[in-house]
């Protein structure tokens, strides 16, 4: 079964590859049945190497060569794919509830003119995905990365025609870019230290020539931060991921939420070993993540977009993740990537629907009373807020986001500050979740509800909810059941958390606080939006100016303009006509004159050409007689 | 037998020669301007057989004897060239033959 792992990318290529090739004279239905049918074939793969592995007693890695790609100088990576428990969760998430999304787009992009087009991105993305968790080096992990990033581009700027969704597309590649670079970086000076990008012996080799918290491996992991600090939309490099929302619902739900964005959070745990050599960088890890997260929750409290509401939520839970990387609970960052994907899809497929529904309304205060109206996406989507919120005890992200609290009090690297930034967040991450699933399915109707949406919709919301609901219960705390499947399953890849002995006892007390403050925030978002909607008004408007603030997303795409859009757009105003470019001008212009002059002598008249020859003779006459 | 000094001979050919050219240089009708380069030639023939005479060698009248053949060649020539230019512009100014101004 193993011997199928190069078809699993390979589908989705396959796919876009005939959409590109005959995508516009296929009638629509041809087009989703190759477009969703192929993921789906990966998907089902994916299953089987995934029982494969599981029912193997012991664990194991298994490594594809398909080609040597470059051969140069000793440098040589392959095409190489690598499957260990960790590509294994992530190529179960990406094929899995990619291949929902691709069966909801199948309905959503319906009358849409792009139909093709848009399963081309689609399948394109779902291929380079993979490509990039796949790799076994990261030469090409990092084709995969730009792949992604490509497809991003591409999906934010789908609906080309509108100025603003461009601009948002060239909002995300360029800041990704920046990031990009600084990963590039660590990736040359990782290979002038190992001379290798293999993943594997750059695992064996580090602790051999690094010490812990040697200079070396803090500059790479900081770079490598860089990276992933962009892919995923972390502080500072946030900004691009809320207009990233321009985008169709299923792009926002797949790459904005479920896959691409995790990439970083992908790339610091399949480097964990340079992590851990680097305290340093562990810790800004964890730093960036807790600010983060408070930072997107705050935002998210303020936003009336629906969208808007769940990209700064996005932004927040991989903050998340970003913070259990830092304290080391590895198995934990991932376990949250896992159940984040289910439950983020989920909203963001519910909010596309609802959307669509109301024609094209973003704006969640126009909504309203959709409870009744929509049954199946009001219990979904609820069903997703409550595991956004972490609502106790039954829903998975409950578990997922108790392990990361609970190991950012009492892991070794953990600290209580940044168990109180969790907190805080889980607290803000209730109040903003029930507050958009309280005005837009509560109260009276605002908008007119169209057609319903149809099975192609639905089936794939209740799958994610389903799974949002039960996805939690394969890793459990000690304290309620004690079943550790998903951190057993990734232990041979992922090192376990050490805990500080004097805290475990502690773990009961931290889990109710969480699940306290989970369950005030929806009371708090209850009283606000439901029993006195007044009063939310009144609080809005007595602290307007933090309202701004909040709600342009901390000012920090004011402070970028003002640094580096204004001065870059000042100096090409400067440079319009390229100081290089005037060498080459002035080349001509040198040219020019002199053809003029040369073109004014000859005049046609004979006299004047007899007096060249005369002065000319008369010139070389006396110089020879002179010399 | 008295010879006329060699001075003489050189100083008559060069004046013959510099009034052709200035003439050449000054003078608008063509046929005037082939007279003139005719003078140069005679100029330049002149001295030729004035420095024959001076070493008492034969190669000067030789060299006369080529350049009266070629004055007679390049005057058949320059003449049917002026008899085009007079047909083509009716004149026979040479600045208005300047068609192939740059």
């Amino acid at each position: 079964m193993n011997d199928l792992l190069w078809l699993v990318p390979a589908l989705p290529f396959a796919g876009a590859l005939i959409l590109i090739l005959s995508g516009a004279r296929l009638p629509r239905a041809g087009v989703a049945f190759i477009g969703a049918g192929s993921v789906g074939v990966s998907a089902l793969i994916t299953i089987l190497i995934g029982f494969e592995y599981l029912s193997s007693a012991t664990p194991h890695s298994y490594e594809q060569v398909l080609w040597t790609w470059i051969d140069v100088a000793g440098f040589t990576p392959r095409v190489a794919l690598y499957l260990d428990a960790l590509s294994l969760v992530f190529i179960f998430v990406i094929t899995f509830v990619g291949f929902l999304i691709h069966v909801y787009s199948a309905e959503f992009m319906v009358d849409d003119e792009g139909y093709a087009r848009f399963f081309t991105y689609l399948n394109l993305f779902v291929g380079a995905m993979l490509i990039l968790v796949l790799a076994d080096n990261l030469v090409l992990l990092y084709l995969g990365w730009e792949g992604v990033g490509l497809c991003s581009y591409l999906l934010i700027g789908f609906w080309y025609l509108e100025e603003k969704n461009g601009y948002a597309a060239r909002k995300a590649f360029i800041i990704t870019r920046v990031g990009d670079t600084a990963m590039a970086i660590g990736l040359f000076m990782l290979f002038k230290t190992f001379g290798t990008l293999n993943m594997g012996e750059i695992q064996s080799q580090a602790p051999q020539i690094w010490t812990v918290g040697s200079s070396a491996a803090t500059v790479i992991a900081f770079l490598l931060l860089g990276g992933a600090v962009g892919k995923s939309a972390q502080l500072p490099l946030q900004t691009w991921l809320p207009d990233a929302m321009a985008g169709p619902s299923p792009v926002s739900a797949l790459i904005h939420a479920a896959t691409m964005v995790t990439a970083g959070v992908y790339l610091i745990a399949r480097t964990h070993v340079i992590f851990e050599l680097a305290p340093d960088a562990q810790m800004a890890v964890a730093i960036v993540g807790a600010v983060t997260l408070l930072l997107a929750g705050f935002s998210a409290l303020t936003q009336f977009d629906l969208k808007r509401v769940l990209a700064y939520s996005t932004i927040s839970q991989i903050g998340y993740m970003f913070l259990a990387l830092g304290v080391g609970a590895w198995s934990a960052a991932i376990f949250h990537f896992m159940i984040h994907a289910f439950f983020k899809a989920l909203l963001f497929l519910g909010a596309g629907a609802v959307i669509m529904i109301l024609h094209h309304e973003h704006d969640m205060f126009k909504m309203g009373g959709l409870k009744r109206k929509l049954p199946v996406i009001y219990w979904t989507f609820l069903i997703g807020s409550a595991s956004l919120a972490a609502l106790p005890f039954v829903t998975a992200g409950f578990y997922s986001k108790d392990q990361i609290l609970w190991l950012a009090w009492a892991g070794e690297q953990g600290s209580v500050w940044l168990f109180l930034a969790a907190l805080t967040g889980a607290f803000i991450t209730s109040i903003y979740t029930f507050r958009m699933v309280f005005v837009t399915f509560f109260g009276e109707e605002k908008t007119h509800v169209g057609h319903s949406s149809g099975n192609r919709m639905t089936i794939p919301l209740v799958v994610l909810a389903v799974l949002s609901l039960v996805g939690g219960f394969i890793e459990l705390p000690h304290t309620l059941g004690h079943l550790e499947l998903f951190s057993d399953f990734l232990s041979p890849v992922l090192p376990g958390t050490a805990i500080r002995h004097e805290a475990e006892s502690a773990e009961w007390t931290i889990q109710l606080i969480a699940a306290a403050l989970s369950v005030g925030g929806v009371f708090v978002a209850y009283v606000f939006y439901i029993q006195k909607p007044a009063l939310a008004n009144q609080v809005k408007n007595s602290v307007s100016g933090l309202h701004k603030f909040w709600f342009s997303g901390w000012g920090f795409d004011a402070v970028y303009h003002l640094l580096f859009v204004r001065p870059f757009v000042f100096l090409a105003d400067i440079n319009k006509n390229d100081v290089v470019d005037k060498m080459y001008v002035g080349m001509v212009g040198l040219a020019n004159f002199f053809h003029c002059i040369f073109s004014w002598t000859q005049s046609g008249i004979l006299r004047w050409y007899l007096m060249g020859i005369v002065i000319g003779a008369i010139l070389i006459l006396t110089i020879g007689l002179l010399v | 037998m008295n010879t006329i000094p060699v001075e003489y001979g050189l100083a008559l050919a060069a004046i013959l020669f510099t009034l052709g050219l200035i003439s050449v240089l000054i003078r608008r009708n063509i046929i005037f301007m082939l007279i003139s380069v005719e003078i140069m030639l005679n100029a330049a023939g002149l001295a030729f057989i004035v420095a024959g005479a001076h070493w008492g060698q034969a190669d000067g009248q030789v060299m006369f004897i080529f350049i009266v053949t070629m004055a007679a060649a390049e005057v058949s020539v320059g003449l049917a060239l002026i008899l085009q230019i007079y047909h083509q512009l009716k004149t026979l100014d040479s600045d208005a033959a300047n068609k192939m101004h740059g």
